[in-house]
């Protein structure tokens, strides 16, 4: 496959995020460490469901058939749950770690509760589609033929986009899971679960592509306006932002300036 | 090693430092200040002046510009934090560049990943018909590698003590020269064989001439600190690739093991002797530049890391001096987690996973260290908890993560 292939699909998957890592993370080194400690809680996260999906197929002797499909099934099911688990367990420690900085430094601003969501969901997400997909694009720099043998020659691209949906909604999931655990809305983390679960589940059906990822793009762009209501944007915010009217932020960028 | 650096108040112990450290290559220091090698005699306030020039324009916020002498010691706790976050980073960004080196080379140049027989100094080879036989040659080989790094460290230590500073300074020219010019050479050739480009000799002298000359002019006596800081990556990748190409599997990662636990008992052996009621006097002041190569014989690298562990003699009072002029990384230690993350690339089987978990892994340790160095503001060794956290990851993603990724990945299941 060609290296059009290649870099095609390695933008479409990690552009955006590459694009909010340069503009919004790297600049603050604070930021960076909350990333990249979000990725290792991702990363503890998938060993656990790995670790459960080994002895599960170890008890069942590893024999092959349905049982082993029904087994991986059981796999991603219990792994989505302990990936929530764990984006809970980093909330739990960055909300001891943010007391901690305020408690030695009153004067500083420590990085709010939001801004963590945001760093917290783009860490999962990162590190989520990089682990989903870079083997899948590593091969895609050697020889081979697409689909010879009667699968969808369009392997490639959907895997890159689906890998994208999925960094994106890690993104709109943290915001919208923090701020349910910081105003105690259980729903909201409840709500957050399901729609990774259905996310999940729907690539169960995987050949059919079509129906698989555009179901996955409504809920992204559904989960997208819930967090950007959560984070505290308005109708109001938005049109001023695009009408280029909105005084804060520009006066904001000339005083960076 | 990870320590602080302060300025020292103590005249004689600087210019004794001053003149050592002038051969030296200094460590890879990614805060910005321009504490480039000396001439020989040089004295302590100049040494100090230049660091103060050096301002942090970027970012004056994050940091407490260098030649303040006198700061209230209520400060000290908001500069822990204040410059906390941004020297995690300022490590982070080498030590990701050398891995970076690191992995592509391996992944690339066959050369590193081909078995071409072993080091002296691992003398029991692994092609042995029975696992309990294979084990056991791994850690002879292990106990060997740890006896000659002990050896060579107590071999400096007395050099150091008895000032014969001159063998020194020649030990490491001798080193980086063959380093900047033998090992270059062999990687460049490999290179261009991997490439299939073909290169005459007169371009090849004149490329590899240049490439150690102003190595050698950065490293020893001045130049930019890019230049320097780019040059010490470079070295380190060297050495790690050679370990990696010569070390075979299972002694590599014995040694590994080996190496963190071995860091981590001289740190406390030197922390219960430390004294605080006696400062520096019994130490000898720590010298975190004494990490370089050395060779006993022409080709056959000995180990480069031996010189930091047991030197944590640096007298703890004086981290709460003015100048914190950041932190410093001892060589060995990008060498040690650029072996582990090459061995995990050269090992996984053309899997990424497996690197990039021992990627993060390293990452996660390197930060744990610093946290722990913030707080106990001591020097602390920096290989045990990263290359602890980079061996549990790599058995555990290598057996466990993988078959599960990869089953997920070939029916296009997300999690």
């Amino acid at each position: 496959m060609t290296a059009a292939v290649f870099f095609g699909c390695a933008f479409i998957a990690f552009g955006p995020a590459l694009a909010l890592y340069i503009f919004t993370i790297a600049t603050e080194p604070l930021r960076v460490i909350f990333l990249i400690i979000g990725a290792f809680f991702w990363l503890v996260s998938l060993l656990f469901s790995s670790l459960f999906w080994f002895m599960a197929r170890t008890i069942t002797d590893n024999k092959d058939g349905p049982i082993q499909k029904y087994l991986l099934i059981l796999g991603v099911l219990v792994s989505v749950l302990v990936q929530e688990m764990f984006r809970f367990a980093y909330y739990k420690l960055l909300k001891k770690a943010n007391e901690g900085l305020r408690s030695i430094n009153p004067d500083e601003t420590a990085p709010s509760m939001r801004l963590l969501a945001y760093v917290s969901g783009l860490g999962f997400g990162i590190m989520s589609g990089v682990f989903s997909f870079v083997n899948t694009l590593s091969d895609s720099l050697g020889p081979g033929t697409v689909g010879i043998h009667g699968d969808s020659p369009q392997f490639f691209l959907n895997s890159a986009f689906m890998t994208l949906v999925i960094i994106l909604l890690h993104v709109f999931w943290g915001i919208i899971f923090f701020d349910g655990c910081e105003k105690k809305k259980w729903s909201a983390l409840l709500v957050v679960l399901l729609t990774h679960l259905l996310v999940s589940a729907l690539t169960f059906i995987s050949p059919h592509y079509g129906i698989n990822l555009v179901s996955t793009y409504i809920i992204v762009v559904l989960m997208g306006i819930w967090a950007f209501f959560v984070a505290g944007g308005s109708c109001r915010s938005l049109k001023l932002c695009l009408l280029c009217q909105d005084k804060d932020f520009l006066l904001f960028n000339q005083r960076s300036r | 090693m990870l320590t602080f650096m302060a300025s020292d108040s103590e005249e004689e112990v600087c210019d004794e430092r001053a003149s050592l450290m002038s051969a030296e290559s200094p460590p890879p220091r990614c805060c910005q200040e321009d504490r480039q090698g000396l001439e020989d005699g040089e004295g302590a306030d100049q040494w100090r002046g230049q660091d103060s020039e050096d301002d942090f324009d970027e970012d004056p916020d994050h940091y407490v510009c260098g030649g303040v002498p006198g700061q209230p010691s209520g400060l000290e706790e908001e500069l822990t934090l204040k410059y906390g976050a941004k020297h995690v980073i300022m490590l982070f960004v080498p030590v990701t560049l050398c891995m970076i080196v690191v992995v592509a080379t391996i992944k690339s140049v066959r050369f590193y990943t081909e078995k071409n027989g072993q080091l002296i100094y691992t003398p029991f080879t692994e092609d042995t018909p029975s696992v309990g036989q294979r084990l056991l040659n791994s850690v002879l080989n292990t106990l060997i590698m740890i006896s000659v790094i002990v050896a060579m460290t107590i071999f400096l230590v007395v050099l150091y003590k008895y000032r014969c500073y001159k063998f020194i300074h020649g030990w490491l020219i001798m080193s980086s020269l063959m380093l900047l010019f033998l090992f270059t050479y062999i990687y460049l050739g490999e290179v261009l064989k991997t490439y299939n480009v073909a290169m005459d000799y007169p371009t090849l002298f004149l490329t590899v001439w240049n490439f150690g000359a102003v190595g050698m002019v950065c490293i020893h006596w001045k130049g930019p600190l890019v230049l320097q800081q780019a040059y010490l990556i470079m070295i380190s990748a060297l050495m790690a690739l050679v370990f990696i190409k010569y070390l075979p599997e299972w002694s590599a990662w014995v040694i590994l093991g080996a190496i963190s636990v071995y860091a981590a008992m001289v740190w406390t052996v030197g922390m219960a002797k430390l004294d605080p009621s006696s400062q520096g006097a019994l130490q000898l002041p720590y010298d975190p530049e004494m990490e370089e190569d050395s060779y006993d014989s022409f080709g056959e690298p000995s180990y480069p890391e031996v010189f930091e562990p047991p030197l944590p003699g640096y007298p703890g009072d004086d981290l709460e001096e003015e100048e914190e002029r950041g932190v410093k990384l001892g060589l060995g230690d990008f060498i040690f987690y650029s072996v582990l993350v090459g061995k995990a690339a050269a090992t996984g089987s053309g899997d990424w996973n497996t690197t990039l978990a021992c990627f993060v892994a390293i990452l996660i340790g390197l930060c744990l260290t610093l946290l722990l160095l913030a707080v106990f503001k001591k020097a602390l060794p920096a290989l045990p908890i990263s290359i602890t956290f980079g061996l549990i990851f790599y058995f555990s993603t290598d057996n466990l993560v993988r078959p599960f990724m990869d089953t997920l990945a070939s029916h296009q299941l997300y999690i």
